[in-house]
């Protein structure tokens, strides 16, 4: 049986691993090579890295830390963040990621997705999707440019013409929840999940073993992901896994 | 010499890396005559069969491989470079593939489950005195793919695993020629330990 996924995310800023509340504050949590490992050894089932550098020189940084963690890991990799063209595609596929992320620029210019999915093959591209929930339109909306642009796009829809372009995979992240530690949104994971034929990784609000659960039954998200819990060692990937197994999940 | 078959069609770096991980030093290559020299080959691979088959006929490449494994010697292939070793593909119109092992290469039936089938899956094994399995867990491996082999010939299934209501070859072999369809290079300690069962192979079944 395929097996649900727990994938710590580590965010990239300048060569170092960051992780702020609600996209801002951000306090330093390490070094990205060292942590990959560490997440490696306790089972992490895959590991998302999102390059929030600013800097030109901080994305090609970037490069090096792909490389390095490339030469470390035998679990598969993702990389986002400042991917803007299928040039900056090859540059992180060829440095030794798995799949690439994608997220304000496929907004901006949807044919991105479909131009990597043409060029490496859909399992290569992840689209990320920062979502909000609105109470005036009752939707969920998407947000660009690390959460702080609102879009006219509602997440459903657009989630759906991403895997039409050739998204093998969605990374869907709920604002409303993110550094919460209050639970996943499992509504909108729902929804998203069961709108999408392709795998879809819930991220945002993971504060204890529960949530996991419960966004896996009810939320029925085929991958859940988290950066602050793990990298303050408030629970391991381990004691995640174990709890799961023990609820009759499966999990490798 | 661990030789790797670069013919345009995904992530060689990776399997490169994996195998430098167990201590080797492979060298990739486009070239048959080069290839050639290797004591051993791994034809790796993602993207769709029909590109892959035109990128390696473009290079000669699929005379050569076929003519090194009919001399029995090690072929591993990866992912589509295993689909690239049966009779034939669904994908993108039927595409004849290289025919060294027998079946074809189909869809994975619709509104079953999710496609691609992408992430740790339970293997199951079928003959476990192959030497690809020697000192390897029956544990978790790590798939990514739409099209799954279907063969008539149930001799060459090593390893399988299940997945929306198919049982899916995993692990195929027949003579000199190993094949994986999930990354055994991105599949932790027990992909890592096929990896160095192919590489330090004495040949054929495991004795007990």
């Amino acid at each position: 049986m395929l097996t649900k996924r727990i994938i710590p995310c580590l965010d990239v800023k300048e060569g170092r691993v960051v992780k702020g509340v609600q996209f801002v504050d951000l306090r330093d949590a390490g070094d990205p090579v060292e942590l990959a490992a560490f997440y490696d050894e306790q089972g992490a089932d895959e590991l998302v890295f999102l390059d929030i550098s600013a800097s030109h020189e901080g994305r090609e940084t970037m490069v090096d830390v792909v490389e390095q963690v490339a030469g470390t890991l035998a679990i598969p990799f993702t990389v986002g963040g400042g991917i803007n063209a299928l040039s900056d595609m090859k540059r992180i596929l060829r440095a030794g990621a798995d799949k690439v992320s994608l997220n304000t620029a496929a907004v901006l210019r949807p044919e991105l997705i479909k131009e990597g999915a043409d060029f490496f093959g859909s399992q290569c591209i992840v689209v990320a999707i920062d979502a909000k929930w609105d109470e005036a339109l009752d939707s969920w909306r998407v947000y660009t440019h690390g959460g702080r642009k609102a879009t006219d796009r509602e997440v459903i829809a657009w989630a759906k013409e991403a895997v039409s372009l050739g998204a093998g995979e969605i990374l869907l992240t709920s604002m409303d929840e993110d550094g919460e530690k209050s639970g996943f949104a499992i509504e909108l994971t729902k929804a998203v999940s069961e709108a999408v034929s392709v795998p879809v990784i819930a991220s945002g609000g993971a504060g204890n073993q529960e949530h996991f659960e419960t966004v896996f039954t009810d939320g029925k998200a085929d991958a859940a992901l988290a950066a602050s819990i793990f990298h303050y060692k408030e629970t391991s990937v381990e004691e995640v896994k174990t709890y799961l197994r023990g609820k009759g999940l499966p999990i490798r | 010499m661990i030789g790797i078959i670069d013919y345009g069609m995904g992530n060689l770096h990776s399997v490169t890396k994996a195998l430098e991980r167990l201590g080797h030093v492979p060298f990739v290559s486009e070239h048959a005559e080069e290839l050639s020299k290797a004591d051993q080959l791994i034809l790796p691979g993602v993207g769709s069969f029909k590109d892959g088959m035109a990128e390696l006929e473009a290079r000669g490449l699929d005379v050569f491989v076929k003519q090194w494994a009919e001399d029995g010697k090690p072929l591993l292939g990866i992912c589509l470079g295993m689909q690239l070793l049966f009779d034939e593909s669904q994908e993108n119109g039927l595409t004849k593939g290289l025919a060294l092992l027998p079946g074809s290469v189909v869809k994975f039936q619709e509104g079953v489950a999710k496609v691609p089938h992408m992430g740790w899956n339970q293997l199951s094994f079928r003959q476990k005195t192959h030497e690809i399995l020697k000192d390897v867990k029956e544990g978790h491996v790590y798939f990514v793919h739409s099209y799954f082999v279907q063969t008539k010939n149930d001799e060459v299934l090593v390893a399988t695993t299940d997945y929306a209501d198919a049982v899916v070859p995993a692990v195929v072999a027949k003579d000199s020629v190993w094949a994986t369809q999930f990354h055994p290079e991105k599949s932790s300690g027990v992909g890592m330990s096929m990896l160095k069962n192919f590489v330090e192979q004495k040949g054929g079944v495991r004795v007990e």
